[in-house]
């Protein structure tokens, strides 16, 4: 079973945009995306800026597949797989998140 | 010891310096040592476009010499001395002033003269040509105490001076002698819709006039009396009844000349001397004279390739024209007159909408003879590539002239198009090369006039030009894909229209009503930016902040490490002493890095997310409010301290630079938009490289439009000159709104400017004329920003919830322990990648 982690209140979130939460000592950006009620987890470092400021991307979809796009040199990350659309051999890390009784759960296990 | 060759060019005008240009750029360059002489006090200047000396373009705006062309060519000029004769058997030129230069090569390039018909009176006092600049200057200091204009000839020349004088506030007349204007390009019916257009521009043409003597006026300073018993009173007489070649230096020197003048040349372009030749207008060839400057440009690079060594050969010029006579559009191709034998002619005449065109076809209508455009010229680009390409015609050939009412074009297609047309006559640049340009990577018009040099002389191909780029791409796979992306499949321009239309107010209203999915950072963005520049609501309310930018969401421009700068607006680069300490004392209380920028502010860099509040708090508290930095939106308006300081200032170039500055702040865009003031012409500010540049002078203002320094610098375009400050302000007005409509996403106004169709002409159309009646529109759009403006920063600093968004994490109130700096000159900077490691080992 996965060991849940809350974070915070979905009214935490922003609609269509995300944050960035701190889960033991790991920088995670939280997209929100509000029509569908969807929730996405990826780690906030941005591996062609080398800094951590992925949450504060444009999010949006490629061919149907949520993503978010970096604000530094706009290289884009699937949200599902972490899986960098510009560059094959790049790979983000992607978290297990959901939304339980309106509280934001994120799980670092695999 | 040189062997090198002496080649002396006798003429420094249009052509002789074009040959010159080519000359330089050939393999020959080195066997010559090269000399010429220009009789005029000023090198080449661009005679074509001299009736913008009366908009405002000045001498050395009309130049055709690049800075330091004769130093670094190594050309000897001897300005203001005129080539007098040459002796052919010992091969020298003298001049006027008792040089004497020997030749091996002798190029003659000595152009035309104005025809001043003999007349009695012809040479009274304010009577002129209109040749060269000084002729100009000269009319401009007799028109200050003048109050009628005539002009004798209703050519091309004719109507253009005509356009100077009606410019210079006169009452003017063309006085022709034929019945019709432009006789020699035009047929009837196109000439007669031509008058009634110059007609409704208050000019007045009297055609069928042949003046008989000028003598003294009544009301003005002369009378001219006429063949038929009428007569005018006019204060200026300005001749412009055609141009004969210069050939006398060839008549003295015992070169042949051609029965009706002109230097006689074969096809080689040279002259009965083998070793000289003649180009441009002073030439004539197979009885032949040419008046424009394309076929003289060719004869230039007929005699480069012929010193080469290389077959080369003039055969003649299309002398089809096409230009834009006081806002009309006249066009001529081949035989406009229907001369051939058996020639068939369509014509097809619009009175509504003031509109003529003529068609002039082989017996077998399978062939284009000659064409007659007035009132539109756009069919001008196929038509005269049916004629120079003998392309056979539709099966009805008037389809080409009617205008079509359903959707089905008529039009030829650039596919149809061999590769040796000729796209661009005045380089002479043909379809091939311009399909291989396109092969080779110049996939935009800016990328492919910059190869090709196509469409950079009269303009008048620019169309056909772009039909043959969207051809090309098309072709080789390449879509032609304007959707701005996957989600919207339309242009910006097309997403503007939308929202206004619709009054959409959002993204997502936009995405139900016209887009799919859930949006990109592309559309995201524009859209932002085109609500924002509309509506122009607060753009981190709640439906407007998931489409900004990251900078805009932050109100603050993201550095390479993560974090921010920040930048307080100094409306004209102005700020007072205790500004300036607060400023300072919030940069060393936030230890941030601190710059002066190139508009005239000061930059602070360094700050992490969570800092961006409390030092804005800080900023507004001392009395400042957002730069806008971060924005597609006006940054900076630069200012010299003009007239309130400077000995040399004309007028308070800092306080139309703050007011200006407060007018537009916070104006979203398509890209950002920097203006400048300058007090003078010594242009301190820098205006003519930006968007918006303003030079005071005598006379009010002169308003430059389009100029970019950045990475592709433009020099920008005289707008308008001597404005007083309201209408300065209303020109501003619409043309940053309809920058704001048109422009393409991410676009300068530089770029907008060079594609689009019309270029300044139709620019200044839709501004000064309200050609397209939107006017009151733009000015209603701008009002609408300027009243609804307000400080982003000072609305969030009050927003508690808004705030939040400026925490680094949503679950804790840590900051971002990644972010790392070292001192450099006394001054924070980002640590590099080595410094960051050693520093990670050190905490280890």
């Amino acid at each position: 079973m996965s060991n849940w982690i809350d974070i915070c209140a979905v009214t935490d979130l922003q609609a269509d945009s995300g944050v960035c939460a701190l889960v033991e000592g790991k920088q995670i950006a939280i997209f929100y995306f509000a029509k569908d009620n969807a929730v996405y987890a990826i780690d906030n470092y941005d591996p062609f800026g080398k800094v951590h400021v992925l949450s504060r991307g444009l999010i949006g979809d490629i061919k149907g597949e949520p993503m978010v796009s970096s604000p530094l040199y706009k290289q884009h990350f699937s949200l599902k797989t972490g899986q960098c659309f510009d560059d094959e051999s790049v790979k983000n890390t992607v978290y297990a998140i959901r939304i339980e009784n309106k509280r934001v759960e994120i799980s670092l296990e695999g | 010891m040189s062997k090198k060759q002496t080649l002396v060019v006798i003429g420094n005008g249009m052509v002789g310096h074009n040959f010159l240009e080519n000359l330089v750029a050939s393999d020959i360059r080195d066997n010559y040592d090269i000399v010429t002489f220009c009789e005029e006090e000023r090198p080449a200047y661009d005679r074509v476009h001299l009736t913008e000396f009366f908009s405002g373009k000045t001498a050395e705006d009309l130049s055709m010499v690049s800075d330091g062309f004769f130093d670094a060519n190594n050309i000897k000029i001897h300005i203001g001395d005129k080539a007098v004769s040459i002796d052919k058997a010992n091969k020298f030129v003298t001049s006027a002033k008792g040089v004497a230069i020997s030749y091996d090569k002798l190029i003659l390039a000595t152009g035309s003269y104005a025809f001043v018909p003999p007349i009695q009176g012809h040479d009274r006092e304010n009577c002129f040509v209109y040749r060269t600049i000084e002729d100009l200057e000269a009319l401009t200091e007799a028109a200050k105490a003048a109050k009628v204009g005539a002009v004798v000839g209703g050519g091309l020349l004719g109507l253009e001076a005509a356009k100077a004088l009606k410019d210079l506030n006169l009452k003017t007349n063309v006085v022709q002698f034929s019945s019709r204007l432009m006789s020699a390009q035009l047929d009837t019916g196109g000439a007669d819709m031509l008058a009634a257009k110059i007609e409704a521009l208050d000019i007045s043409v009297l055609p069928s006039k042949n003046t008989r003597k000028i003598v003294d006026g009544t009301e003005c300073k002369h009378k001219m009396e006429f063949a038929d018993g009428t007569s005018l009173e006019t204060d200026i007489v300005l001749y412009s009844a055609g141009i004969r070649p210069r050939d006398e230096i060839a008549r003295i020197s015992g070169i042949e000349v051609g029965t009706r003048g002109g230097i006689v040349i074969n096809d080689q372009c040279k002259t009965s001397d083998p070793d000289i030749y003649a180009i441009g207008e002073c030439a004539v060839w197979n009885e032949e004279t040419f008046g424009l400057v394309a076929p003289g440009y060719n004869m230039g690079r007929v005699v480069v390739a012929d010193l080469q060594g290389q077959e080369a050969q003039f055969a003649g010029a299309d002398m089809s024209t096409k230009l834009k006579l006081n806002g009309v559009d006249v066009a001529s191709i081949g035989d406009a007159h229907g001369n051939a034998d058996g020639s068939l002619i369509y014509t097809y005449q619009n009175g509504a909408d003031e509109i003529y065109k003529s068609l002039v076809v082989s017996a077998d209508k399978k062939k284009l003879l000659g064409a007659v455009l007035v009132g539109d010229a756009s069919g001008y680009g196929a038509l005269s590539q049916y004629y120079l390409n003998a392309i056979d015609l539709p099966e009805h050939p008037d389809s080409l002239i009617i205008p079509s009412r359903s959707d089905e074009s008529v039009g030829l297609g650039p596919d149809a198009l061999p590769d040796s047309a000729q796209i661009c006559s005045c380089f002479d640049v043909t379809k091939g090369q311009i399909c291989s340009a396109v092969e080779n990577g110049c996939h935009t018009m800016p990328a492919l006039k910059d190869e090709t040099k196509a469409a950079t002389g009269c303009g008048g191909c620019t169309a056909l030009l772009k039909s043959v780029l969207d051809c090309e791409l098309e072709k080789s796979g390449f879509e032609v894909n304007t959707d701005i992306c996957e989600h919207f499949a339309y242009t910006r321009q097309d997403l503007y229209n939308l929202m206004m239309v619709n009054e959409i107010k959002s993204f997502n209203d936009f995405l139900k009503q016209h887009g799919q999915g859930v949006g990109c950072e592309v559309c995201r963005q524009a859209i932002g930016s085109i609500l924002a520049s509309y509506w122009n609501e607060y753009v981190l309310s709640d439906q407007q902040m998931s489409v900004q930018d990251t900078n805009d969401t932050f109100l603050a421009n993201m550095q390479k490490d993560g974090t921010y700068s920040v930048v307080p607006r100094m409306t004209g680069g102005e700020v007072t002493p205790e500004g300036l300490i607060a400023i300072g004392q919030i940069a060393k209380k936030y230890n941030l890095y601190t710059k002066v920028t190139g508009g005239q502010r000061v930059d602070l860099f360094g700050a992490r997310l969570d800092q961006l509040p409390p030092i804005w708090k800080e900023l507004i508290d001392a009395g400042f409010e957002s730069g806008h930095a971060y924005g597609k939106s006006l940054r900076t308006v630069k200012s010299c301290v003009g007239s309130t300081w400077c000995r040399f200032g004309v007028d308070d170039s800092v306080g139309l630079a703050v007011a200006l500055e407060n007018r537009y702040k916070g104006l979203r865009a398509p890209h950002k938009i920097k203006f400048a003031v300058s007090g003078c012409t010594r242009e301190c500010a820098e205006a003519q490289g930006k968007d918006i540049g303003i030079i005071a002078t005598e006379g009010g203002w002169n308003l430059y439009v389009c100029g970019n320094g950045g990475m592709k610098p433009r020099h920008a375009d005289l707008f308008a000159t001597d404005l007083d400050k309201e209408t300065l302000i209303k020109y501003i007005d619409r043309v940053l709104a309809f920058y704001v409509r048109t422009a393409d996403r991410l676009q300068r106004t530089s770029v907008w400017m060079e594609n689009m169709e019309g270029g300044l002409d139709y620019l200044k159309s839709v501004v000064i004329d309200d050609k397209l009646d939107i006017c009151a529109d733009l000015e209603t759009h701008m009002q609408n920003v300027v009243d609804t403006y307000q400080c982003e920063w000072k609305t969030t600093i009050e927003d508690e919830d808004k705030l939040k968004r400026f925490r680094h994490f949503v679950n804790s109130d840590e900051t971002d322990e990644n972010i790392l700096f070292v001192e450099e000159r006394g001054q924070i900077r980002p640590a590099n990648e080595d410094e960051r490691e050693l520093a990670l080992a050190e905490e280890v």
